[in-house]
């Protein structure tokens, strides 16, 4: 029997939910360690192998000149690296900073700022090193998590679709809830993954999973406009957990 | 014809049920008329309506108890006999080989309860796509066979209906097993029932049921005329397919395609639109494995991702291939357009887009 493929999973500017999403996999954890060997995942063991790794799952965004050079040497350690969350792939909710004055919120918040090293901007890792797959989503799905694992595992291409939240709302026959409620709902522009949660709950989109492959923001707007929306709507619509991913960037800024 | 009264209902439902049906129909979910399995009378939508308008959807109480007082649902049946996601086969891992199991052909025998005549349009089509020709469905054709249908005559339509220019409503007149119209005034609420198969009458064996005398005919016939008067928007069909089929490069369709958001909706909640994707998954061992089809949409950019690349990588000429697919090259594969004039995909696109209005500023300007 061949090697077990050694998995890393490293931590960034994040709030843990992506990594727990994998703990979260309970029923599959299991059958995951049973065929991957899990050597750096201190949130899950204190267990940790040096590298490099055949998989790493990177969670959270680059905020510090420290974790900026520390990405580097993830990469350097990783056959294939793997984004999991909207902080890794978008920048995360954290990139509101870039919107504004990094310094004036450590002023505010801390009381002595001059301990605090960070940098102007939330980015996402793939503006720091090459990336092989970006796994949306805030939090990721655990359910689009094992199957990029398997995928990885069995050598094929994972079924992760790149179309609209509407596709899944249709596909569990939730009716929409921007035409029957008028609620303002991103499913349009958003990618699907999460199974079109929020709808199911009478709930507009958050956008969590970030734009979708076709996002037509601006359409968007212009509906939402029509139907009484203001600018502050809008922006706020648009600067949600993926902020900084560029069809929302764009479109947040247009209505500014 | 025959009458119902109102409060015998039940009785047709327990006769569905002893007759092994599960009976599907509209009920309100969410302040929104959905399709469902339906338990009792209760369950059905009394004293509902809906209003709906391009992109806008609004549930709004009648000032009556009808139980069928609402225009159409964003649900579909092709819901039940053709499934969002249903699996194909799956395939285990042995020694040296693979098995192979088919799920065997053990699908729900269904009542549809409330069936509209340009819902019973979308069956006949989706009849030819799936029974006919050289490649037949079998899941579809298992539930369709089993299925039961009680069609129920619109009283009212939305602003959003345009079946009279698709030749399919507002009266039912083929494709059911039974039709309903319902009748609701002050004092006498009841049901006009027409038999259109021997499966039909069938059910209606044990009810009791008296023969529809003029005045209740009359009724019925009102209701539908109803219906028909409020209809507003339509559709010229006539030189429509060749119309579209000539103008490839219309600027309309530049235009639709600054306002099309490519997601898919209008697909979905098309009574006809049958489009599907398979999808094959393993399990972590890979030693099992799965195919499911999904429901699928020409809106999506995988859907016409072929060897090298995408075929149809704009919105623009995304929505042409659907539109002009829909109302044109449909009519060169089914003999038919593939347009009822239900209308979901006006009320449903969450930006408002009415393929009428699309088809008629081409008309204009050719």
């Amino acid at each position: 029997m061949s090697k077990k493929p050694k998995l890393a999973v490293y931590k960034f500017a994040s709030c843990d939910g992506c990594q727990l999403s994998l703990l979260d996999c309970e029923d599959e954890l299991l059958a995951i360690a049973g065929e991957v060997e899990i050597a750096n995942f201190p949130e899950a063991s204190r267990a940790v192998q040096e590298g490099p790794y055949d998989v790493t799952l990177v969670e959270g965004s680059v905020t510090t000149p420290h974790d900026a050079e520390r990405i580097k040497e993830v990469r350097q350690q990783s056959k294939v690296l793997i984004t999991i969350g909207a902080c890794a792939t978008a920048g995360g909710i954290q990139a509101l900073r870039n919107f504004s004055d990094v310094k004036e919120f450590t002023s505010i918040v801390y009381a002595k700022p001059q301990y605090i090293s960070t940098l102007a901007t939330s980015t996402p890792i793939s503006d720091h090193v090459p990336v092989d797959f970006e796994l949306r989503g805030c939090p990721v799905n655990k359910y689009q998590l094992i199957e990029l694992i398997c995928a990885y595992l069995n050598g094929r291409k994972p079924n992760i679709p790149t179309y609209s939240v509407c596709v899944e709302c249709k596909r569990r026959m939730t009716p929409c809830v921007a035409v029957s409620k008028g609620e303002m709902c991103l499913g349009p522009v958003t990618q699907a993954g999460c199974g079109a949660l929020c709808p199911a709950y009478t709930r507009g989109c958050y956008g969590c999973f970030g734009p979708n492959e076709t996002p037509n923001t601006s359409a968007l707007s212009e509906w939402w406009t029509e139907h009484g929306r203001d600018k502050a709507e809008l922006v706020r619509a648009f600067r949600g957990f993926n902020a900084w991913a560029e069809p929302f960037r764009k479109e947040s800024e247009r209505h500014e | 014809m025959q009458i119902i009264e109102r409060e015998n209902l039940t009785a047709l439902f327990e006769s569905l049920k002893k007759h092994g049906y599960e009976i599907v129909g509209p009920t309100v979910r969410d302040e929104v008329v959905i399709y469902d399995t339906l338990n009792a009378v209760e369950d059905l939508p009394k004293g509902w309506t809906d209003e709906q308008e391009k992109g806008i959807y609004r549930l709004k109480k009648r000032d009556d108890e009808a139980l069928f007082g609402y225009v159409l649902s964003p649900h579909t049946w092709k819901k039940f006999l053709y499934p969002p996601k249903v699996k194909l086969w799956e395939a285990k891992r042995q020694e040296k080989s693979f098995t192979i199991t088919e799920p065997q052909g053990d699908g729900p025998k269904y009542a549809f309860l409330g069936v509209r005549a340009c819902e019973l349009a979308a069956i006949a089509m989706q009849d030819k796509i799936f029974l006919e020709g050289a490649h037949i469905d079998p899941i579809y054709k298992e539930r369709r066979e089993k299925s039961l249908i009680i069609a129920v005559n619109c009283g009212q339509a939305a602003k959003t209906c345009f079946c009279p220019s698709m030749n399919s409503g507002p009266k039912v007149t083929s494709g059911f097993d039974l039709a309903l119209t319902e009748v609701c005034t002050p004092y006498h609420h009841y049901f006009v029932v027409e038999t259109g198969t021997a499966k039909g009458k069938d059910v209606l064996k044990d009810l009791s049921l008296h023969p529809a005398e003029e005045s209740a005919k009359e009724s019925a016939r009102q209701v539908v005329k109803n219906a028909e008067d409020q209809i507003e928007r339509t559709l010229k069909t006539e030189g429509l397919k060749e119309n579209l089929q000539a103008n490839a490069e219309h600027p309309r369709w530049n235009d639709v395609a600054d306002r099309c958001l490519s997601c898919a909706n209008c697909t979905m909640v098309c009574p006809t639109c049958f489009c599907s994707t398979v999808e094959d998954v393993t399990d972590l061992t890979g030693d099992h494995a799965e195919r499911w089809r999904l429901w699928d949409s020409c809106f999506t950019m995988d859907f016409s991702h072929i060897h090298g690349g995408n075929i149809r990588s704009s919105t623009k000429g995304r929505y042409r291939q659907w539109m002009t697919h829909k109302l044109a090259s449909w009519v060169d594969q089914f003999g038919v357009s593939g347009c009822t004039g239900c209308g979901r995909c006006i009320t449903w696109c969450p930006v408002g887009i009415d393929i009428t209005e699309e088809v008629a500023v081409i008309q204009k300007q050719e």
